[in-house]
């Protein structure tokens, strides 16, 4: 006697599995592999609320938190560092492959498919019940701490392994030394660019902090606006500059030294 | 006749197979550092084993019953075969013991002259040795298989020494047709050994021959005519008898020792020994005489057209072993006549071939008489000593052929049946063609004009050489009258052969002499007028009859042979190596390529992306999904 | 509806997983289609935790989850140090595996 679930979950079942479906699908089929981190978070979230619909509220809420938010994530980091760029071609590198991979699938999916929904017709729908009144998941903390002690004692172990090992893999080895700290880079910009500062954003460009130096637009010409009212413009190539670096020559014999630069008159 | 067991010095009869056999170990084991002093150890071995042998036939004739036995070891024990090595010294084997030994001692000493200047000469003198030993054995043996083990060691003696010097391809090829044509004649021995063992259980003397009577006569005559088939190939005689002439490339002492007096003669020594088979056959003993008397015949044609001495005293030895085989096949009346012309041949024989060794050595080795001639006066002993031989091989009354010849044609005749008229017609004849031929070849050798070539100066012999001429010399004169009529061989070997019967002779004794002295005397009064009167001339004439012709290729025995069995072997062989490239390589390599090429085909299924081998693996489990389906829904 | 339309659902997504694995070349989609099966395999635990009434179904969802972010930290962690070598991100280019 089959038996029929509620109609709630009907609907529920009927909206969210095309999605996950049509989630699944842009997965495999998008180009950029960016959209498909995407396609498959769409699968997993719809996924999530299955397992909350299916008396697994746990399960679903890992499922959100673990799958789709840390290891999903995870994927679109891997990605930006790595794939964002390396996009698939189109074309098919090995003959027939693409035919064999679909005909393999419908066959799969046909025959896994009919052979489940021949086996599982008359599967009951018994349900969680009361789980004993304790709620899923006391349920689950029960059987966990208890029947599968072993397992869950091994997976944290695995656990542990499993990031020493990310962390192995992932380390690059540097000669000591070979990496200018913050301090030379630092150092270095200063003594030899002329806006050792940050650079200012698009747009509107300041080239002194006096309010007398008219801004450049993007076109290179003057900004009117900028200006102060009252105020005679001034040219800021005409204007004095720090002397340090006039005075000690190139930006080489700079380095080296933490005094700082000798002080004359013409200081601003 | 019983065998007694050996006491005293018979008892020591082993050493004279011992001694040689020593003497060759000591000079094979021992190599170059034996090189200077080899020649005299092999020469004093053989002469100790003669005086040990003269010793213990005196002792011999000194018995009542002169048939003694030596036990020495057990050779073959397994199941039902039990071989016992031992020997049997008697009257027959006494005398054998005694030609062997004196003129192996006569050839031994002759060798350490002729040998001189071989830088192999202690090699030469072990293979002597060794040959010695065999050769003894084969006669003292008291059964099938210990004279089968020392006819086997004469056999491989024999190759070793044709091939002396392996260097020349000729005398290697010689070596090898010698060795092959006696294991033709070998496996008839063996058959006949086999028949014994299965038929009688034993093949000692004494067994077999105590019990041959009780088998059936097809198998007597099957078991006399496969010991013949092994005596032939020994002996030479037809159809085996085209290895003779050629194992003259030998040194001359190898000739004159094996070729003339000893090893050729063990065929006769086997069909005398088994006179007890031979005489229960009726059959056998008239194939043995026809092969004899068909042998006789072809030799002596043959003899009569060559020009290397070596080849003329070859095909002569083919023919007086024919003779041999003639009296002996004639049964109880021929043995003793055989064997004194076995006796008689063996001195004679010896001492021509020693002569033609000297004169070889006088001419460089040069063997083609046409470049002989008038050397009686340059090599005098040589010519003195090779003339008694000459003489006594054609029958000149009172030396030994005469006699010896004389009784065999005598035997023959006195049979009085049409076979024996054949057969002692044909015996006559080849008496003349003998004397032609003996007397071509003395006419070119010694007399008429020196045809030499450049740089030949003749001289005599040393001492050394020549001694043993004259001994042999000496011998071959006087031996025919005391085998014969002096000290009678028949009385010698009655323990043996039994009472000599005095047959009712058809023809009288002296009628039969005279008319051997008359065809002798044809036959040389056409030598002389043919080949004495004219000049000889230094290159062999082309336009000869066709008799002459066949002679000159030894009546193409050699052109038959080749023909029947060697090159449908050299076919066989081809076709068998063809099938086996083709075929049996064919099919490995064939295999081999196939899952080569297979293999190299199927690992193309190998691409080394892993999305292949990922659609590999969703291929498998959709494969799986539907069986299990399958099987469940089925 | 009853729990069946659930797997097949599943089902069908795992299909689809399988076929990406197949047909992507990029290391890390590739990655993402395996994640895409495990999800699937979660959901029918799920699915027949639920029919059977136990708890154990879950439990093993459970565990699948924690195995699988663990995979995918050290897989992700080896497609990175692949690509630092290599500078190429695609599964192709590992094809040495051949006669």
């Amino acid at each position: 006697m089959t038996e029929t679930l509620g109609g709630g979950e009907t609907v529920v079942f009927w909206v969210l599995g095309p999605i996950a479906l049509a989630g699944a699908l842009g997965m495999v089929l998008s180009r950029n592999a960016i959209h498909s981190a995407l396609w498959l978070v769409n699968t997993m979230l719809a996924l999530g609320v299955f397992y909350v619909v299916q008396e697994a509220p746990f399960l679903g809420a890992v499922q959100i938190i673990v799958y789709t938010g840390a290891i999903m994530i995870l994927f679109l980091f891997v990605l930006m560092l790595v794939g964002r760029d390396s996009s698939d071609s189109v074309v098919e590198t090995l003959r027939g492959q693409r035919v064999a991979a679909i005909l393999l699938g419908f066959g799969f999916a046909g025959l896994v498919g009919a052979g489940i929904a021949e086996a599982t017709r008359d599967l009951p729908a018994g349900g969680l019940g009361d789980e004993g009144g304790i709620g899923n998941i006391p349920a689950i903390a029960e059987s966990l701490f208890t029947d599968y002690l072993l397992a869950f004692e091994v997976t944290s172990a695995l656990l542990i392994t499993a990031a020493v090992g990310a962390m192995v893999l992932a380390h690059i080895e540097r000669e000591p030394g070979s990496r200018r700290t913050q301090k030379e880079l630092s150092r270095a910009r200063f003594l030899t660019s002329d806006q050792p500062q940050t650079h200012p954003g698009p747009g509107v460009f300041a080239r002194a902090n006096s309010v007398a130096v008219p801004a450049i637009l993007p076109d290179g010409s003057r900004s009117e606006a900028s200006l102060a009212t009252g105020i005679e413009p001034e040219d800021p190539d005409e204007m004095p500059r720090p002397t340090g670096r006039r005075q000690l020559g190139s930006p080489d014999a700079a380095l080296g030294t933490l005094d700082p630069a000798p002080l004359d008159g013409n200081d601003r | 006749m019983d065998v007694l067991p050996a006491e005293g010095l018979l008892a020591a009869s082993w050493l004279l197979i011992a001694l040689p056999l020593a003497g060759a170990a000591v000079l094979l084991l021992g190599g170059r550092r034996t090189d200077r002093w080899g020649h005299l150890l092999g020469t004093a071995t053989v002469v100790a084993a003669f005086v040990l042998a003269l010793l213990c036939t005196f002792q011999l004739a000194g018995l009542d019953e002169p048939s003694v036995g030596v036990d020495l070891f057990t050779f073959i024990s397994a199941g039902d075969l039990d071989v016992e090595m031992g020997l049997l010294y008697d009257p027959l084997s006494a005398v054998f013991v005694l030609l062997i030994t004196g003129v192996g001692s006569l050839i031994h000493i002759y060798s350490i002259g002729y040998m001189a200047h071989d830088p192999a000469r202690r090699r030469f003198f072990a293979y002597l040795n060794l040959f010695v030993a065999a050769m003894l054995l084969l006669v003292l043996g008291n059964s099938f298989v210990a004279l089968y083990v020392g006819w086997e060691g004469v056999g491989l003696a024999s190759y070793l020494l044709i091939a002396f010097w392996y260097t020349r391809p000729a005398a290697a090829t010689a070596a090898k047709k010698a060795f092959i044509m006696n294991r033709v004649g070998d496996v008839g021995l063996a058959l006949a050994i086999f028949l014994m063992f299965a038929q009688l259980g034993t093949t000692s003397f004494e067994g077999v021959f105590g019990t041959v009577g009780t088998l059936a006569g097809g198998t007597i005559t099957a078991m006399g005519l496969l010991l013949l088939l092994g005596a032939c190939g020994k002996s030479g005689q037809f159809p085996l008898q085209a290895w003779l002439p050629d194992a003259m490339e030998g040194p001359t002492p190898v000739s004159a020792l094996i070729h003339a007096a000893t090893m050729v003669t063990a065929g006769v020594y086997l069909i005398a020994r088994s006179a007890p088979i031979y005489d229960l056959t009726e059959t056998a003993r008239t194939v043995v005489m026809a092969i004899g008397a068909l042998t006789l015949l072809i030799g002596a044609i043959a003899g009569c057209a060559y020009d290397d001495i070596k080849k003329v005293l070859a095909y002569s030895t083919v023919s007086q072993i024919g003779y041999m085989f003639l009296a002996v096949g004639l049964g109880p009346a021929g043995y003793v006549a055989g064997l004194a012309h076995l006796l008689a041949h063996g001195f004679f024989k010896a001492g021509l071939f020693l002569g033609a060794g000297s004169v070889m050595h006088a001419m460089n080795d040069q063997v083609d008489m046409r470049r002989y001639g008038g050397l009686w006066k340059k090599l005098p002993v040589t010519f003195v000593t090779f003339g008694l031989g000459y003489l006594a091989l054609i029958g000149f009354p009172f030396l030994a052929g005469y006699f010896t010849k004389d009784a065999i044609i005598e035997a023959t005749f006195d049979r009085d049946d049409w076979l024996g008229w054949t057969f002692g017609g044909i015996a006559v004849l080849a008496a003349g063609l003998t004397a032609f031929y003996m007397t071509r070849l003395m006419l070119m050798t010694f007399f008429g004009r020196a045809r030499w070539e450049d740089g030949v100066h003749p001289h005599e012999s040393p001492a050394v050489m020549t001694v043993p001429m004259v001994v042999l010399a000496v011998g071959s004169v006087f031996s025919g009258a005391l085998l014969v009529s002096i000290f009678p061989l028949s009385d010698w070997m009655e323990p043996v052969f039994g009472e000599p019967e005095e047959a009712a002779h058809v023809i009288a004794p002296a009628t039969i002499g005279i008319a051997l002295t008359a065809i002798m005397l044809l036959g040389v009064l056409a030598a002389w007028l043919f080949v004495g009167r004219r000049e000889v001339p230094v290159t062999a004439p082309v336009r000869v009859s066709p008799i002459t012709r066949a002679a000159r290729h030894g009546l193409y025995a050699d052109a038959v042979n080749e023909s029947l069995f060697m090159r449908p072997g050299q076919w066989l062989t081809r076709a068998l190596v063809w099938v086996d490239n083709r075929g049996v390589d064919g099919a490995v390599n064939g295999l081999a390529a196939t899952l080569g090429g297979s293999s190299s085909r199927l690992g193309r299924a190998q691409t080394g992306f892993v999305r292949t081998y990922a659609l590999g693996m969703l291929g498998g489990a959709v494969l799986v999904a539907g069986a299990l389906l399958a099987v469940t829904a089925g | 509806m009853t729990l069946t339309y659930y797997l097949v659902l599943a089902a069908i997504l795992f299909t689809i997983g399988a076929v990406g694995v197949l047909v992507r070349r990029n290391a890390i989609v590739v990655f993402m289609c395996v994640e895409l099966m495990l999800n699937s395999v979660n959901l029918t635990l799920v699915t027949f935790a639920r029919a059977t009434g136990t708890i154990d179904g879950q439990i093993m969802a459970f565990f699948v989850m924690v195995v699988a972010a663990a995979e995918v930290v050290v897989g992700l962690a080896i497609i990175m140090s692949i690509y630092r070598t290599r500078r190429s991100a695609s599964v192709d280019d590992a094809n040495l595996l051949k006669y």
